[in-house]
């Protein structure tokens, strides 16, 4: 599931960088947890590689930063500086692949559109972050782990009836959220 | 394009467009600073005792597991890089 510490609701990227830095393996998970919805969905989505393809870009993208969080200039860019890693790492495959003659018809060109659709999903994932224990479990169990009313209402205790209404009221706070950073964004 | 405004219809095609990576995959990168640390100890065994470094030269996953450390591919492979065998 995720949201599972302080840490990492609570810290910044930078504030993680920083204690990986100084060794604190605790820190690294955080961020690995953080992220790793994201870099499988880039290269899984974004480049629509086959698993075993996606697994060797996804700990390949987690090895490099890690090895090169040192060379990382402004420890708040760590999400965009692992995402250019990955896409380098999805086109490298993608390329090597058309070239051994696997996949000649895969399109290395960088899906930039449905990249940035996969930054504003994380921004939404960021804000369910954000909301109440009970919200973000019902909201992450319904829409990104497909299950039934029935099973959440077994899960989480509650009658089946009442799931629809409380996945509204969460996902219009949800809403709520992301429209006062919006407005917020705007205005600054 | 970006979303200009947030209607539950996108937020849930959003909260649907990022689902969880394997649990193995996430373990195995969460404990990446673990198992480079291990790696570290490996080489410096097989540095400081000819007879480990021969058994990995030897028959490198056979000789890991005798000595009490994990063989996954990964590991291997990073370990074989290293001790440039």
């Amino acid at each position: 599931m995720g949201f599972t510490t302080v840490m990492d609701v609570e810290s910044t990227d930078g504030e993680l960088v920083a204690l990986c830095r100084a060794g604190d393996e605790r820190a690294w998970a955080t961020l690995v947890e953080r992220y790793s919805r994201y870099v499988y969905a880039i290269a899984v989505q974004g480049f629509r590689l086959p698993e075993p393809d996606a697994e060797d870009v996804f700990q390949d993208a987690f090895a490099r930063a890690f090895e090169r969080l040192d060379s990382l200039r402004d420890d708040d860019a760590f999400r965009p500086w692992l995402a250019q890693m990955t896409r380098r790492l999805c086109i490298d495959i993608c390329r090597r692949r058309r070239d051994e003659g696997e996949s000649p018809e895969v399109d290395v060109e960088d899906p930039s559109e449905e990249l940035e659709r996969l930054d504003e999903a994380l921004a939404v994932r960021d804000a369910l972050g954000r909301l109440s224990g009970d919200c973000r479990e019902i909201l992450d169990r319904f829409f990104t782990q497909d299950e039934s009313y029935r099973t959440i209402g077994e899960a989480l205790e509650l009658p089946a009836g009442t799931i629809a209404s409380r996945i509204s009221r969460c996902l219009g706070r949800l809403r709520e959220d992301l429209e006062g950073r919006k407005a917020v964004v705007l205005e600054s | 394009m970006p979303i200009t405004e947030y209607t539950e219809e996108n937020v849930a095609e959003l909260l649907r467009a990022l689902p969880p990576a394997p649990t193995g995959w996430v373990t195995a990168a969460a404990e990446l600073p673990r198992a480079r640390a291990e790696l570290d100890t490996i080489v410096a065994l097989a540095t400081a005792d000819a007879e480990f470094r021969r058994a990995l030269i030897e028959d490198l996953e056979t000789a890991l597991r005798a000595a009490g450390f994990t063989a996954d591919r990964r590991r291997v492979v990073e370990l074989r890089r290293r001790l440039e065998l």
